[in-house]
């Protein structure tokens, strides 16, 4: 494409079917622990 | 609901497509034309109406580059998960993370501290051995088929009594082979009493270790003194140094607080990458507005200011081979988490848990003392279903103010004590938090595309 250049992102679609096996961080469990961040947290079932 | 987002940061036109995370950075006619299409333009009148300054051939053209990632679904794409995530809330959870209060004291009088300098609205006590024996059992009685748990040793300042932490830990790996589970333990501590003895057990035993830090030496002793009023910088300092030293390339964070008095935090950030710590958090500060060091509305843009700041300076020194990680501006685009997760919230009440010195259970250590939501104890669990219920119930479409929002995939629907703090309500959001974190997320988008357009830079001068 010659006006845009798309990141190499996840589709969220895609992570609905083989998601939500709860195996990863809980949010909190960080340097945070007054926020509420997961969106840079990892999955741990790749 | 939005579909899309744009913004413009540090010369990066930016659109991300909100619902299937994808993110796009375009030119100026591009972000035009999908700012049109946003709006609810027809194709004839956004061709039409932009020609006039990009030219026809390349407005059809760059429609015809969006009409492709529509095609795709990433562009546009619609939010295809409520029903999910309902589902998803309403399945039976268990236990798989605590954060067990091994110390309701400290040897620091923060200013700033939620925990009441440790005493969390109650008596200081200790934890003794047995209840925290006690909080591991029950949590593996309590996990399912989950087997990464986590185990935070937090506080008040959870090294007041290392022998219960020893204990503790000897205690979780022990268990490890027998139920098949893996603890991972962290520790969040204020530096004062990390020895030798301490450090090397902490490095060899825990998954991360949170040092509380704020940055430069005037800003971290003011809201971090000694009870006799002295700062804490000098002390722990060299400890902390020390430990990173020792850790290398395994997980600690340097964390920080900013409060109204370092609205110039970026400073304080970039004190603690100079000292050469490469992982840092910065926390906003979390208080009424009647406290003198509380954030107010009126500050959001000054703070914004800052994380613009620390993001170009980011960029500046990755390019130059001296990067370093900021808690809040770490996003992992290509992989992170399933949309479960980014949509049902921390897991507190249901899947983490805060346990008091005495085996107290409650929905996270910032509810610590909050009597109405005192939901057990480890000895005879979960008493209060109605405090789990709620807590499991509530998500991002249970909140009217995430529906709108574009980062909702990233925070979860945010903190629920802060809601809780604000408005004693947890589907109502601390507005100023959201508006931080909304920035931090473009922030650390910026940084992403910054860096991938370099990337595509040098590959095309070698080719």
């Amino acid at each position: 494409m010659k006006h845009i250049k798309t990141l190499d992102t996840v589709r969220l679609q895609d992570t609905v079917k083989k998601g939500g096996c709860g195996e990863c961080q809980t949010s909190c469990q960080s340097a945070c622990k007054t926020s509420c961040t997961v969106g840079n947290q990892s999955c741990e079932n790749k | 609901m939005g579909l899309v987002h744009q913004y413009k940061n540090n010369g990066y036109n930016i659109v991300l497509d909100i619902n299937s995370g994808s993110v796009h950075v375009v030119d100026d006619m591009v972000y035009d034309i999908v700012g049109a299409m946003d709006q609810g333009m027809e194709k004839s009148s956004i061709i039409e109406s932009l020609s006039s300054v990009y030219g026809r051939e390349q407005v059809q053209d760059g429609y015809g580059e969006c009409e492709e990632l529509i095609e795709g679904g990433q562009l546009f794409s619609r939010d295809i998960y409520e029903g999910a995530i309902e589902a998803f809330t309403e399945r039976k959870t268990v236990v798989k993370a605590l954060c067990l209060h091994v110390a309701h004291t400290c040897n620091l009088s923060c200013r700033y501290c939620f925990a009441e300098e440790g005493g969390y609205h109650g008596q200081r006590a200790v934890m003794p051995v047995e209840v925290g024996k006690q909080a591991l059992d029950f949590l593996v009685a309590n996990s399912g088929s989950r087997r990464n748990l986590e185990v935070d040793l937090f506080g008040g300042e959870p090294l007041m009594d290392h022998q219960v932490i020893r204990e503790v830990v000897a205690y979780g790996r022990s268990l490890e082979k027998e139920k098949d589970k893996r603890f991972r333990f962290t520790l969040t501590t204020n530096g004062v009493l990390l020895d030798e003895e301490k450090m090397e057990f902490a490095d060899r035993e825990m998954s991360n270790v949170v040092l509380s830090l704020d940055g430069r030496p005037e800003v971290h002793d003011r809201m971090r003194p000694f009870p006799n009023g002295t700062g804490s910088y000098d002390l722990i300092l060299p400890k902390f140094l020390g430990f990173a030293k020792r850790r290398g390339e395994r997980d600690y964070y340097v964390r920080g607080t900013f409060t109204r008095y370092n609205l110039d935090f970026s400073k304080d950030v970039l004190h603690m990458a100079d000292l050469g710590f490469k992982h840092i958090s910065m926390e906003p500060v979390v208080a009424p507005e009647t406290e003198d060091y509380a954030l107010r509305p009126e500050d959001v843009p000054a703070i914004c200011d800052q994380y613009d700041i620390l993001a170009r300076e980011m960029i500046r020194r990755e390019k130059e081979g001296r990067g370093f990680q900021f808690f809040h501006f770490n996003v992992d685009l290509s992989g992170g988490p399933c949309v479960y997760k980014r949509l049902s919230g921390c897991g507190s009440g249901t899947e983490y848990l805060a346990v008091t010195p005495w085996g107290d259970l409650y929905p996270c250590h910032q509810f610590v003392g909050e009597e109405r939501f005192r939901m057990g104890t480890v000895y005879d669990g979960i008493l209060r279903q109605d405090v789990q219920k709620m807590f499991s119930a509530c998500n991002v479409y249970t909140k009217p103010a995430c529906r709108e929002c574009f980062a909702r995939f990233y925070c979860s629907g945010g903190c629920a004590a802060n809601s809780y703090n604000f408005h004693k309500d947890m589907e109502q959001v601390y507005e100023l938090g959201c508006a931080l974190e909304r920035k931090r997320i473009e922030c650390a988008i910026m940084i992403k595309a910054a860096l991938a357009c370099d990337q595509t830079m040098e590959e095309t001068k070698r080719s």
